[in-house]
């Protein structure tokens, strides 16, 4: 008859195992790519980019950080959506905060 | 090694208990593993891609000056570059011709840019491959866009930005100055916006004063704030992931409560033939202890694996839909595993140590039953 | 060797279904002996059972094990003293289903953190005693009337203790099964087991080998067999 704690406690060392693999393999493909994000930085500062390419769908989705508050059809940042890209973040929040003085 | 055999016994005895209850223990941990797997992905998705912002968008401009007009982003002239260079401190004043694109052919918005490498190949375009992925064929030769005048701009695919950098360049075209400006009907004597450099860290803020004041229909922007943006994005307290917090929490809430709802008569009557039999009520509670350890621990530690894959080796497959949204375009990337430990140890603290006290607390009041009655029953 | 002095029992006390189920109770139980209980339903025999097997405790009165006053004992020694001294066999065996045979018999050793391969030997050992060796990887809810009566002997026996109880062992057993419970109940007793049992079957009051007989009736001893009492 196997014992079934000896299963279980197999089973959670293989799982506990891997999940230290899974650790391992984030540190070594994040050491890998140093290069990958030296060349996206250096690509960054040569074009002068400032945003994440996540969303194309509408303009303040594409370039949140250089969003104005008046984007078309849209009140200010904490209108309703009217593409779904704009309900899965907050408005930047420079938009939120920005005192008088600068704006 | 007599309170560690102890421990191993009652064990044997809860996995048994469990495996006789085989159907519901095995829905019970796949649900469990399924709200893991949900919560951690988006924690994995959201970290990741914050952590890549931080990296990739240090090299962003320290300093972009925009125009607004009646609320609204407008053309800057380069005269106000003139104005800027003169505040003290300030250096690397330039002007930025960018724009977008909208491509009927198939739907695509496509971010236009001028790259001042290729002002001397004018007619000649550099493109992301995400665009690349949107044209049709693989020999791309010359794409039409049409111009501001409602004529056509005949421009050659000379590269193409390489994949890695898709995160940032997917939907990138790249053009001269001379036909950027033919494109969009934009006068010499505008830019999109103007970038610049502080000498002294310490001095942005007076300088963005200082600019606001001297061009009061100006907009400056830090890359301090272009940065915050991204730690922003997918923050937990809005849009879809507030959504999805919620509806995981409260199925999460639903396995605990029926958890603590109380014994089934069946686990009732298990129990007072166990008190029958010499185990004391501390023993009852420990194998109510391993119970819960035994489907929690299990299924966190299923439900992380499975969204450290999910998002890491699979791209986030199944929040695909979701991020896309109506975007034609849509990056190809493999975010870089960036965990935090200490969001991973959070989520256990908040899922497995509360299902583990809601599956001992119910039991106490059974453990302590009188042996007396099971010689009754 | 067990001793009740002026022992009571009352169920609900202060409530309207206050019950008397045992009053005035002395008894003497010395060692090595097979003792019924007998009586009529209600006359308070699973009571003092209970009481004599550190199950319950009493209302009033003291009860001694092994020259131990267990009265007042902490719950948590009491379990230990029950669980090293008495071995239970309950009125319907009260096996645990889709447990093994053997499983069953381990039961009540797994909080004493006795290495399993151990215990496994002892269950395996009392089973071939019982003659259900064959019958080890049975599920409880497979085995017959029989089988399950000597599961629950085995169980009984898993942690050596020196004291049996038995509440209406034969209530659902044929005649010939209740005769072999008692053969296996007097080789036991060969062997130096005390046994107590509380029963209705007039085959296990009559048998050979019972030394001694108490008849309750209404919550009181009314006579007894050949032991010291008061």
């Amino acid at each position: 008859m196997r014992r079934r704690s000896n299963c279980y406690l197999l089973l959670t060392g293989a799982l506990l195992l891997l999940m230290a693999l899974a650790f391992g393999h984030a540190s070594m493909v994040r050491a890998d790519n140093t290069q990958v994000f030296q060349r996206r930085a250096e690509l960054v500062q040569s074009l002068g980019l400032t945003d994440l390419c996540l969303f194309t769908d509408a303009r303040y989705c594409r370039h949140p950080s250089m969003a104005d508050r008046n984007t078309a059809f849209q009140d200010n940042p904490m209108s309703f959506e009217h593409f779904p890209s704009g309900s899965l973040f907050m408005p930047p929040p420079h938009l939120k905060e920005r005192t008088d003085e600068v704006d | 090694m007599r309170w560690i055999e102890k421990q191993r016994n009652i064990l044997d005895f809860t996995l048994g208990s469990l495996l006789r209850r085989r159907g519901k223990s095995l829905a019970l941990l796949i649900v469990y593993s399924l709200v893991i797997f949900m919560l951690a992905s988006v924690i994995f998705f959201t970290h990741a891609i914050k952590k890549e912002a931080a990296v990739v968008l240090e090299g962003a401009p320290e300093m972009i000056v925009q125009r607004l007009i009646a609320g609204r982003h407008d053309l800057i002239p380069k005269s106000y570059a003139d104005t800027i260079r003169e505040i003290k401190g300030v250096y690397a004043v330039n002007g930025r011709l960018w724009g977008y694109y909208y491509d009927p052919t198939n739907g695509a918005n496509y971010t236009l840019m001028v790259d001042s490498d290729l002002n001397d190949t004018a007619g000649s375009i550099v493109i992301g491959k995400g665009v690349a992925r949107n044209l049709p064929g693989d020999n791309y030769g010359a794409i039409p866009l049409k111009a501001s005048d409602g004529s056509y701009l005949f421009l050659k695919v000379g590269g193409i930005l390489p994949a890695e950098s898709e995160l940032v360049s997917a939907d990138l075209i790249l053009m001269s100055e001379k036909d950027f400006r033919l494109m969009f009907g934009i006068p010499d004597e505008y830019v999109t916006d103007i970038t610049l450099q502080v000498r002294n860290p310490k001095e942005y803020t007076t300088v963005a004063t200082k600019i606001s004041q001297l061009l009061p229909d100006s907009r400056p922007i830090l890359k301090e704030e272009i940065l915050r943006t991204y730690d922003a994005v997918f923050d937990w307290r809005a849009g879809i992931l507030i959504v999805i917090l919620l509806g995981s929490i409260l199925a999460f809430l639903i396995l605990a409560w029926d958890r603590s709802a109380g014994l089934s008569v069946e686990e009732k009557h298990e129990t007072g033939i166990l008190k029958a039999l010499g185990w004391e009520t501390s023993d009852i509670l420990l194998m109510k202890f391993w119970e819960g350890v035994a489907i929690s621990l299990t299924s966190f530690l299923v439900g992380i694996l499975a969204a450290y894959v999910h998002v890491f080796f699979f791209a986030s497959g199944l929040f695909e839909p979701v991020l896309k949204g109506w975007s034609v375009l849509y990056p190809e990337f493999r975010l870089t595993p960036f965990i935090d430990g200490y969001q991973v140890a959070t989520l256990f603290l908040l899922t497995v140590v509360p299902f583990t006290i809601a599956t001992i607390i119910p039991a106490w009041r059974t453990a302590t039953i009188d042996p007396d009655t099971m010689m009754r029953t | 060797m067990i001793e009740l002095k002026d022992v009571r029992k009352v169920y609900n006390a202060g409530k309207p279904s206050e019950f008397v189920a045992l009053d005035g109770i002395d008894l003497s139980l010395e060692a090595g002996r097979v003792t019924v209980l007998k009586g009529p339903s209600g006359s308070g025999k699973t009571t003092l059972l209970s009481l004599l097997g550190c199950m319950a405790r009493p209302t009033a009165g003291r009860i001694h094990v092994f020259g131990r006053e267990i009265t007042s004992l902490p719950e948590r020694f009491l379990t230990e003293v029950r669980r090293k001294t008495f071995g239970f066999i309950f009125q319907q065996f009260q096996l645990i289903k889709g447990m093994t045979a053997i499983e069953n018999v381990m039961i009540p050793a797994y909080p004493s953190g006795e290495r399993r391969a151990e215990l496994k030997a002892r269950a395996e050992k009392l089973l071939e005693m019982l003659n259900l060796s064959h019958r080890a990887e049975a599920n409880a809810e497979w085995l017959s009337g029989g089988e399950a009566q000597r599961v629950a002997i085995a169980r009984a026996l898993i942690n050596n203790p020196a004291v049996i109880i038995a509440d209406e062992p034969t209530a659902h057993l044929d005649t010939k099964l209740a005769r072999e419970f008692m053969e296996i109940i007097e080789n036991l007793n060969g062997g130096g087991m005390t046994v107590l049992i509380a029963s209705h079957d007039p085959l296990i009051h009559e048998s050979p080998g019972v030394d001694h007989v108490v008849t309750l009736k209404d919550g009181r001893i009314v006579s007894q067999g050949a032991f010291q009492c008061s």
